[in-house]
């Protein structure tokens, strides 16, 4: 990890890294989802609707994997004091919201034919939802102190503390009695049909790439912009006793 | 005693924060069970029933050859049960979801009714676990095998 310590290494690691991520990423989630809308025989009870499955699950898996980047970020920042933590943080969470908005929204679509409603204050459902508003929060929070130019700590504290949600979120359809069914994946048991799980586990492994190619994309942006402000601030001051003289 | 590195330090008080935290989120989670639930089983609606003006969801499993069509073509009556045993008979007059069949979960939105009778004003469909594609399911039924996890209701 300290070895990416040094930003050029990171740059050097992420020049290639984020194509190849992009277009593998493109290829596997593009590829499930055709299978996923055209290969797949109907469920018994849902018939044709378990095809949301595959952008459902896949978006769901990742709206939560992306706070936990945002937590192991803010972890790295407070602790190690990492200095592209920061950036990782910032960069992580716009993908990580777009991954639970498409959840909710595709939930949304899938609840109505299925369960006879659009949207219920389910304990899963909720707790979802408050996921969204967590990320929402932490943006508004890092965009801030990043434009204070100030450390980033408190973000990577909100990040360590929204951390929270997640095992309520696991445990919203075990412990509540929930309109959501429980987890068909869990530890030691699949309730999926392998004609099901394979589009699945393929359109999920398709969308973290995608993830992961966000990520470094905005973290090259976020990168850049830094030096950016650098250069002009260096230039600026450089150009400052010359103004004067010019002026007196 | 030896002092540590700063770096420990912060190391072992983020350890620290973190556990406290999703400790303290899953204590939350687990001591909201009945109040963040959210519907009754029949086995707790029998045991504590709620007072007929109050509106209430019952959940659980519609009972395998429970449905019935009311003269009126409109009204159903069906019974609610769960892996307690217990049985709430519930009467709904409206259009009843895709997913709404016997031996499957459903969540009736209404109020318990004096005489016992559940009145619902909207029935939502339950999804199990399960996904299995309708080929399967009846090539299962075909060879007799209970290869299906038959998912309750959780509590």
């Amino acid at each position: 990890m300290h070895g990416f310590a040094n930003p050029r290494r990171f740059l050097r690691l992420a020049r290639w890294l984020t194509p190849a991520t992009l277009i593998t990423g493109l290829v596997l989630a593009g590829g499930a989802f055709v299978w996923g809308l055209t290969q797949v025989p109907p469920d018994r009870l849902l018939g044709e609707t378990v095809r949301i499955m595959f952008v459902h699950v896949p978006a769901a898996w990742l709206g939560m994997g992306g706070w936990l980047g945002l937590t192991s970020a803010g972890i790295a920042l407070l602790v190690w004091r990492h200095p592209l933590a920061a950036i990782a943080g910032r960069a992580i969470a716009l993908p990580g919201l777009v991954f639970t908005v498409i959840c909710l929204v595709t939930g949304s679509i899938w609840g109505r034919p299925s369960w006879g409603t659009w949207w219920e204050w389910d304990g899963r459902l909720t707790s979802m939802l408050v996921l969204a508003f967590l990320y929402l929060g932490y943006i508004a929070l890092s965009d801030a102190y990043a434009k204070a130019g100030t450390t980033m700590r408190v973000p990577a504290i909100f990040a360590i503390v929204g951390a929270v949600n997640l095992p309520i979120i696991n445990r919203s359809v075990v412990w509540w009695n929930s309109l959501h069914q429980p987890a068909s994946i869990t530890v030691g048991k699949n309730a999926i049909d392998g004609a099901y799980l394979a589009p699945l586990l393929v359109a999920a492994v398709g969308c973290a790439c995608l993830f992961a190619a966000a990520t470094l994309m905005r973290m090259r942006a976020l990168l850049a912009e830094a030096q950016m402000d650098a250069r002009l601030r260096r230039q600026a001051l450089e150009a400052a006793p010359t103004l004067l003289r010019e002026h007196a | 005693m030896t002092r540590l590195a700063p770096k420990h330090q912060r190391l072992i008080l983020a350890a620290v924060a973190l556990l406290a935290l999703t400790g303290a989120g899953l204590g939350g989670a687990y001591a909201l069970r009945s109040q963040a639930s959210y519907f009754y089983l029949p086995a707790q609606m029998l045991a504590d029933p709620p007072a007929s003006d109050r509106s209430v969801r019952l959940g659980g499993m519609v009972e395998a050859g429970s449905i019935q069509k009311q003269a009126d073509g409109v009204t159903i009556a069906f019974t609610v049960t769960d892996q307690h045993g217990a049985r709430v008979p519930v009467r709904y007059a409206g259009i009843v979801p895709d997913l709404f069949v016997e031996n499957s979960g459903v969540v009736a939105e209404g109020r318990l009714l004096p005489g016992g009778v559940f009145e619902a004003d909207n029935l939502l469909a339950k999804h199990d676990e399960n996904y299995v594609p309708r080929e399967l399911q009846d090539m299962h039924k075909e060879q007799g095998g209970a290869a299906l996890v038959t998912g309750g209701p959780q509590t």
